[in-house]
């Protein structure tokens, strides 16, 4: 009965807007099977986490009122008052944490299996762009409950875009809404994270997955050079869609634990008048960042040591995007190939000065 | 040469179009830059009573804006000094076992005088000057 409904309403859309190239892609669309296939799945939890950010974000904004008065005290509301805000709000922000850490290993997944090469040039940089829209995101949000570490992180990281010659200043001040962190910058953020990004993001994302359906999966050197009859495949549609629903499963059963088990503190309420608390500390993502820069000297040469970390990190995150247009000789007697090599470096440096910062 | 028609009009359409986008654009930009809204003028404050302030310790003051820690020292000499770390802007805090002023958010350590002396701070604390007249204590601008 229910597919009979279901066949006519497809014949139905069918006649008139004719689904083949849909259909297509169901049916023809497949994915290289090989040892490194669980690099895969990476995006597709990202883009889950992602979903579960819309959802419950639009559920927390019924709720929230940006403003210095009001802004902590709605939040408070939502997870001792509203019911189940506690939940939706503790989830909210477990998924936006392992939505970076996912987008993260993507990224580096695809650099070491070499998926962004041509053609896949411009997924990679979209890619790029919606981590940096996706960290924006992280950077606006945490402002929004108004509590003393989001007070401080905020001061810190809008200082930090103030070092940058020339621009930095009057980016500062359009970011702050003023020269310092007041309700205005709240109200800005809240602007920020609720309906500039989401807008830009969405674009990029659309464009992302566009062009990852027009180009199919990528696959590795070692895979391509094997003989046709040696190269196993799994249809996208059912196989590959079911195994990807299995671990959005399994990540959103994680994602309850972690929202359940470790809920989100909401901490003491801003206050522009009080030392900036012991032990405060950013963002894991934004650790590594925040230990090199608390690790410069005051002045290296004749320039202040912030401005210099700042313009490194400004600096390798550009050469970062553009990593597809990088022609780095293969070595054919090296085990290892130079780039890969980097690649590890970098991951070497985030891991070492994210563990450093929260050990020392 | 003959200016045409089609060119004269294109060339018409095309300044117009440009002026277009920048009546468009020039409003949201501008929009977009925070008015600068007036400061009052601050140039002194008054931080309580002198005898209620215990030595070794400290507290951080309202100048218009501006947060500023005033300090007792042990001896019961009074400090004032910005309480904006020169390095990124966190509000510092003073620490009365090491006597010392901490920044917590790149542990940036400042003496008594304000002078940066370890960490990543780049310049000193600005001073103020500190006055008790009748017991009430009065911070002021220096200079």
């Amino acid at each position: 009965m229910i597919k009979n409904i279901g066949s006519k309403l497809i014949y139905w859309i069918d006649e008139r807007y004719d689904l083949t190239p849909v259909r297509n892609l169901l049916e023809h669309k497949k994915v290289p099977a090989h040892r490194h296939s669980v690099w895969y799945y990476m995006g597709g939890v990202t883009l889950f986490l992602f979903l579960v950010q819309l959802l419950t974000g639009i559920l927390l904004l019924l709720y929230y009122r940006p403003g210095e008065e009001s802004a902590y005290e709605s939040v408070r509301f939502i997870v001792t008052e509203v019911k189940f805000g506690w939940l939706i709000r503790n989830v909210h922000s477990w998924s936006a944490n392992l939505l970076v850490l996912f987008a993260f290993i993507h990224m580096f997944s695809v650099f070491f299996t070499k998926a962004y090469e041509k053609p896949r040039e411009l997924t990679w940089i979209t890619g790029f762009i919606i981590l940096i829209l996706t960290l924006a995101f992280g950077f606006s949000g945490y402002l929004l409950p108004w509590n003393e570490l989001a007070y401080f992180a905020t001061k810190v990281g809008t200082d930090i875009v103030g070092v940058v010659p020339i621009i930095g200043e009057p980016l500062k001040i359009f970011l702050r809404g003023g020269d310092e962190v007041t309700g205005a910058t709240l109200s800005r953020f809240f602007g920020i994270h609720v309906a500039i990004l989401p807008a830009i993001f969405s674009v990029l994302l659309g464009l992302h997955l566009l062009f990852i359906q027009r180009q199919g999966m990528h696959e590795p050197a070692h895979f391509k050079n094997l003989p046709e009859e040696k190269k196993k495949y799994i249809s996208f549609f059912p196989d590959f869609a079911l195994k990807d629903l299995l671990l959005w499963v399994v990540v959103f059963n994680i994602l309850i634990f972690l929202a359940l088990y470790f809920p989100w503190e909401l901490g003491n309420k801003a206050d522009a008048f009080a030392s900036a608390p012991e032990g405060i500390k950013p963002e894991w993502y934004f650790m590594f960042m925040f230990q090199s820069l608390k690790l410069l000297p005051a002045h290296i040469l004749f320039f202040e040591g912030e401005l210099l970390g700042v313009l490194f990190f400004g600096i390798a995150g550009f050469v970062w995007m553009l990593v597809p247009y990088m022609k780095v000789k293969h070595r054919t007697n090296w085990k290892i190939q130079p780039l890969t090599i980097i690649g590890i470096l970098i991951a070497a440096f985030i891991v070492i000065m994210t563990a450093i910062g929260y050990l020392l | 040469m003959p200016l045409d028609r089609r060119k004269f009009l294109n060339l018409l359409l095309g300044f117009g179009g440009i002026g277009g986008i920048l009546a468009v654009f020039y409003p949201i930009i501008s929009f977009l830059i925070p008015p600068r809204s007036a400061e009052p003028v601050v140039n002194s404050v008054k931080a309580g009573l002198n005898a209620e302030f215990p030595a070794n310790s400290s507290k951080i003051i309202k100048f218009g804006r501006q947060p500023v820690i005033l300090i007792k020292t042990e001896d019961n000499q009074l400090k004032a000094l910005s309480a904006s770390c020169t390095h990124l802007d966190c509000i510092v805090q003073y620490r009365n076992d090491t006597k010392q002023i901490l920044c917590a958010c790149h542990n940036g350590i400042y003496d008594l005088s304000g002078r940066n002396i370890s960490g990543p701070p780049p310049r000193p604390l600005e001073e103020y000057q500190v006055k008790v007249i009748k017991d009430e204590i009065v911070i002021t601008k220096a200079g």
